[in-house]
């Protein structure tokens, strides 16, 4: 079924079982997004812990924007903000695609299963939602680390 | 006489394409926007094709064939709703036909009918899709005017227990809705109606998802303005209209100023010309009105009440199966007398985008999300629903289509 290339079970099981789901504690920042065509929500807690992200979300949506959270959250926790930053252009780069890339599994890992996403022009901003509240937290997170190395 | 969908294809082309792969289409989307049939393609093409100058201006052939084509439609919209010809204004669509009230009754001046300010209140529903909420929710905040509403209760109807404490005494404006967008409701509106106009207020009634389906007659509605969109009623995109009383149209200062809408000008004033040309300032969408034109003659030759009761025939089948699917839940009245064809449901726990990501696999295309009524969705703790809504070339094979669709996106997201 055609279908299958976008629903890949690697994607229903995030679904189903999520993983860093629930917000933890520690957040030196707080990012909310909205999808205002869809009414998909999404919240990210982003900490930097010696210089590494611990990241939690929460959130109500579709199996794409929740697998999709799930899956980033699992990616980028333990990496640097610069690390993670490659890896979210890269994904990025991959929704773009117009299904024209398969995506790069050493970067992405299990998250090149949402390459079929980028076939489906009006998924792409599920699959996206995560990634671009982490991107918002990522930047207040600087912002924030900035001003008190000032102080 | 009862209606043959199966014949009604014909006339749309859409029909004849295939969807993802070699799926028929099954088009539940009408509420969002209807298919268009040959008529009113050809109606909008033959205008640019033969007659296209701009209206009301020249007096060359053209430009007199163009203006006779553009007030014929008027013509025809008048019939259809039961309206005097200079009581119908084209706009670009029925949000603009409800955002021109809205800033012309901003531009009254003090002592106008229409000048609202901090004395003076607003009503509106909890069911109002967005273009009939916020244009009323803004001017309020522009004015300073009270903002009240009707709620909506579990059952998806407007609690009317108390109309007249919720329409007062200040009331200037009622806003409303005919027929719901998510819930289907048809909102009784003779109670509204008389207790509004006993205390001086004008109703606004939307009808984008009640004129496209049933026959309408404005002045047995009793209601002082309406609006609709072309697009929703097999029409072309870019043309809506706003029905109103004259003596109030007369009242109204103008929104959009420009051409054509002037009866004279100097550099530092200007006087407006006669309704319906005061509200529209410019070259208006000629070739959309004739083809809506078009469409409300293709309409009539059904007949209205035909495809009310086609609709209404297969609003039950769907009905009824949904409901006999475990973890469906239909949001507003099962009850056919109190609805129209838009049925919003969820199914069990599975997000609606996946579901309708599901039956678009199946060449089944309904709406997914909030349907632009987000107060309403809150109201009932939802982020979003499927909606499904019927229109005239729907038939039972695209009901159990869309049951079985249903049937089989819950085993695709539940079971595997």
């Amino acid at each position: 079924m055609q279908l299958d290339n976008l629903y890949q079970e690697v994607i229903l099981d995030h679904y189903k079982r999520p993983e860093h789901k629930g917000l933890s504690h520690l957040s030196d920042v707080q990012v909310h997004h909205v999808n205002p065509s869809c009414g998909d929500e999404l919240t990210v807690n982003l900490s930097l812990v010696d210089g590494t992200i611990v990241l939690s979300w929460d959130g109500v949506g579709c199996s794409i924007s929740m697998a999709s959270a799930s899956m980033m959250a699992g990616l980028l926790t333990g990496k640097s903000l610069q690390q993670a930053g490659e890896v979210v252009d890269a994904f990025i780069s991959l929704m773009q695609s117009k299904g024209t890339q398969s995506g790069d599994e050493e970067v992405l890992e299990d998250a090149v299963a949402f390459a079929g996403v980028s076939k489906y022009p009006a998924r792409i901003k599920c699959a996206l939602l995560g990634w671009m509240a982490f991107k918002d937290a990522a930047v207040q997170v600087q912002g924030k680390k900035s001003l008190g190395s000032e102080s | 006489m009862s209606l043959n969908a199966a014949i009604i294809r014909k006339d749309f082309p859409i029909f004849e394409r295939l969807i993802r792969g070699e799926n028929r289409l099954v088009y539940l989307d009408s509420g969002a926007t209807s298919q268009k049939p040959n008529a009113v393609i050809d109606a909008e093409a033959d205008f640019y094709r033969q007659s296209n100058a701009a209206v009301h201006r020249g007096a060359h052939q053209l430009a007199e064939e163009a203006t006779e084509a553009y007030e014929g439609a008027r013509l025809i919209v008048a019939n259809f709703l039961g309206a005097r010809e200079d009581e119908i204004i084209f706009t670009k669509s029925a949000t603009e036909s409800l955002n021109l009230l809205a800033y012309a009754m901003g531009n009254s001046l003090k002592g106008d009918r229409f000048h609202l300010g901090a004395d003076d209140r607003i009503v509106v529903t909890e069911m109002e899709h967005h273009a009939n909420l916020l244009p009323w929710q803004q001017l309020s905040k522009r004015t300073g005017a009270k903002l009240s509403w009707f709620n909506v209760g579990p059952d998806g109807r407007l609690d009317l227990s108390d109309v007249d404490s919720i329409i007062q005494e200040d009331t200037k404006v009622v806003a409303l809705t005919h027929q719901s967008n998510v819930l289907g409701t048809i909102n009784p509106l003779d109670a509204i109606v008389a207790r509004a106009h006993q205390v001086g207020a004008v109703v606004i009634l939307d009808a984008c998802q009640s004129v496209p389906h049933m026959s309408i007659d404005v002045e047995a509605l009793g209601v002082d303005f309406l609006a609709f969109s072309g697009h929703k009623s097999v029409g072309p995109t870019g043309v809506g209209v706003l029905w109103g009383r004259s003596e109030l149209l007369n009242e109204l200062p103008p929104f959009l100023f420009g051409g054509s809408m002037v009866s004279s000008a100097s550099m530092t004033d200007a006087t407006w010309a006669p309704v319906p040309r005061k509200f529209e300032a410019g070259v208006p969408n000629m070739a959309q009105a004739v083809g809506l034109g078009a469409a409300l003659e293709y309409l009539e030759n059904i007949g209205l009440e035909n495809i009310h009761a086609h609709e209404i025939a297969l609003t039950g089948r769907l009905i009824e199966g949904l409901l006999e699917i475990e973890g469906v839940k239909i949001f507003g009245p099962t009850d056919l007398k109190m609805r129209g064809g838009v049925v919003a449901f969820t199914v069990s726990d599975i997000h609606p985008h996946d579901v309708g990501q599901y039956l678009d696999s199946l060449g089944i295309a309904v709406r997914t999300g909030h349907h632009c009524a987000w107060p309403l969705n809150k109201k009932f703790g939802i982020n979003a629903t499927v909606r499904a809504s019927i229109y005239l070339y729907n038939d039972e094979a695209d009901i159990d289509a869309l049951i079985e669709g249903v049937r089989g996106a819950k085993k695709y997201f539940g079971d595997r």
